[in-house]
């Protein structure tokens, strides 16, 4: 139960604070609107401020903390309030948005943290001088460009020069949605330079932190015992060192989650990619106060999620930790 | 402390002959040096480009090494131009976070109790929400107008990782021998923190100073080219911005150049910190010199 407090807890102060500094935004939108009607429908500035407020069930004269305090209770509902640029409930945009986050993230991930892993197991045990020459050249090369540098090259070379992959949207018009074979195969083609970025980017991290971390147990006395006693290298590299050099990088699984997704709004506006960071870029650039607060909370509650996720593979993994 | 200033110089040669030994940092150094004179005395030699819409978007040439612009400027003087802006951004924001993370850790680390208790509190939740949407919304609160505001806005979400990390090398620092001496000998804790704590953190600041500047730059070229910062002045990411959205660099034009430029300048910068950095901690840390 304690572990399931300060969660909770980071999640209220984090939703307070994105919220206190949202509304301390300059550039009123309810203004906004009321200007354009007043334009358009020849209405006098009060008369069409009413009705802007009205539109956008927004109204900047209720105190902050009254706002404050409707939003929180809103949230318990379910309910996060209404898009102002689309119209729409922002839990359901929220709902279409994350599915797309998760997909290219959760894929991107477990590919760099499973050949990181067997790469810097590999190159541990080797001990070649060329193979940690290339490690230290590809973190060089690519742990020193953005990945949305990186997302912009990937374009240029397979979808504008070579025209192999497709470079913008989710899935193509051609398709329907729904559970058939070219739409999956339509969305898994999309994500393929999204994911492409962020393993291109994060892989070397991985294998570096893993041959460390084998070279490290590769020097304890229980695997020199395991070579005495005769077992297989391929055993020895599996169960004595791979496991437990493994379980140290476990816990950077969250931190690198949640920086991945803290990157979302790049390259997923790069790549025309409807996800939750996309769906900010749109509310920051429309000054839609709701969608805002709407992706940012979801952003949140899916960071401290990869958070707990983490700590409980972590003991699962941890025959130390299991209880008995 | 007759020789008070040539014990100070001692300290200086002993650390550039540290970074100057071990080759990755020696590379570093030299890589950043470039970067730090053509920041200085870059914009003191070139004055002001004017637009030539005769000339823009020329291909490289013996006038233009790197070619022009959309309006006829000359690529390579706008990269050195623009050195300036990205370094005084990247060491405002490494500046203001180094401060506030040094202040925080510093301060839950030896008080302890509540104090910490809220303090970590706090670190927590700003090191929950990823940095760089907020930053994007900061980006919108504060009106960024020079690069000082710039570089606050971009230190202000980057500090929880080392606060944590400097409260942690505190805990250790505050139970061992020389501080415990200190305190009992009735020194305040003001000077206990200027003269026992710090000393002992700088190899440590100083590596997560140059990591965190390459984290503002990477992040404020980030913001650019979302269009979220309306910057006036040269700045390599304004290049990159401009590449993209109205020279259509991505469709193979001409204007290719123009795009990699920059691009390869914040590859070589960000290269050189990551080399820098390695040998530094060493130079700044007797323990660790061999």
């Amino acid at each position: 139960m304690r572990k399931l407090i300060m969660p909770l807890i980071t999640i209220l102060f984090a939703i307070i604070a994105m919220f206190l500094v949202i509304q301390n935004m300059p550039g009123d939108p309810v203004e906004t609107l009321a200007a354009e009607i007043s334009r358009t429908e020849n209405l006098e500035m009060e008369l069409a401020y009413a009705k802007a407020k009205s539109v956008l069930n927004y109204d900047p004269d209720i105190p902050v903390f009254q706002r404050l305090v409707g939003y929180l209770g809103g949230i318990l509902r379910g309910n996060l309030g209404d898009s102002l640029a689309y119209r729409k409930p922002v839990l359901d945009l929220v709902l279409g948005a994350l599915p797309w986050t998760l997909l290219v993230l959760t894929v991107s991930l477990a590919l760099s943290f499973t050949v990181g892993v067997v790469a810097g197991l590999f190159i541990a045990w080797k001990r070649k001088r060329w193979m940690n020459a290339l490690l230290n050249l590809w973190q060089s090369i690519f742990g020193s460009v953005p990945d949305y540098i990186i997302a912009y090259l990937l374009i240029f070379l397979f979808a504008v020069t070579l025209g192999w992959l497709p470079a913008r949207g989710p899935y193509s018009a051609q398709v329907t949605p729904g559970f058939n074979m070219p739409f999956i195969a339509s969305v898994l083609r999309h994500a393929i330079l999204p994911v492409l970025a962020y393993f291109l980017t994060t892989v070397a991290n991985w294998t570096i932190g893993m041959r460390a971390n084998a070279l490290g147990s590769l020097g304890e006395d229980y695997v020199a015992y395991a070579r005495a006693r005769g077992l297989s290298q391929r055993r020895i590299l599996i169960h004595y060192v791979g496991r437990n050099s493994i379980l140290p990088m476990i816990t950077s699984l969250a931190i690198s989650f949640g920086f991945m997704f803290g990157g979302s709004p790049l390259i997923e506006n790069l790549f025309l990619y409807p996800g939750v960071g996309y769906y900010l870029n749109q509310a920051i650039a429309r000054r839609d106060y709701p969608l805002m607060q709407g992706m940012y909370f979801i952003m949140i509650v899916v960071v401290v999620l990869s958070g707990l996720l983490a700590e409980r593979l972590y003991t699962v993994l941890n025959p130390r930790l299991r209880e008995r | 402390m007759k020789n008070g200033r040539s014990g100070k110089f001692a300290g200086f040669r002993a650390f550039f002959s540290v970074i100057w030994r071990n080759p990755m940092s020696r590379a570093g150094f030299l890589i950043l040096l470039v970067f730090l004179l053509m920041a200085i005395f870059g914009p003191m030699l070139i004055p002001d480009l004017k637009s030539d819409y005769a000339n823009r978007l020329q291909p490289p040439s013996r006038e233009h090494w790197l070619g022009t612009d959309l309006a006829g400027k000359d690529t390579l003087l706008q990269l050195i131009l623009g050195s300036r802006d990205v370094l005084l951004v990247a060491a405002y924001a490494g500046l203001f976070a180094v401060l506030i993370a040094a202040a925080i850790g510093i301060v839950a680390g030896l008080q302890g109790g509540l104090v910490d208790r809220v303090l970590m509190l706090f670190t927590d939740v700003v090191l929950t929400m990823p940095s760089f949407p907020v930053t994007m919304i900061l980006s919108m609160v504060i009106q960024i107008t020079d690069p000082l505001v710039f570089g606050l806005v971009l230190g202000l979400w980057s500090w929880a990782g080392l606060a944590k990390a400097i409260r942690s090398q505190v805990l250790t620092l505050k139970h061992r021998e020389f501080i415990e001496a200190s305190r009992i000998m009735g020194i305040s804790k003001l000077n206990i923190i200027l003269y026992d704590v710090l000393p002992n953190l700088v190899s440590y600041i100083a590596v997560n100073f140059i990591s965190i500047m390459k984290g503002a730059i990477t992040s404020s070229v980030g913001l650019m080219i979302l269009g979220l910062v309306p910057f006036q002045g040269n700045h390599w990411g304004v290049m990159i911005q401009v590449a993209i959205s109205q020279t259509g660099a991505l469709m193979g034009s001409a204007s290719m150049v123009y795009f990699l430029a920059p691009v390869l300048c914040l590859m070589l910068f960000q290269l050189g910190s990551y080399f820098f950095a390695s040998g530094l901690d060493e130079a700044l840390n007797p323990r660790l010199r061999s």
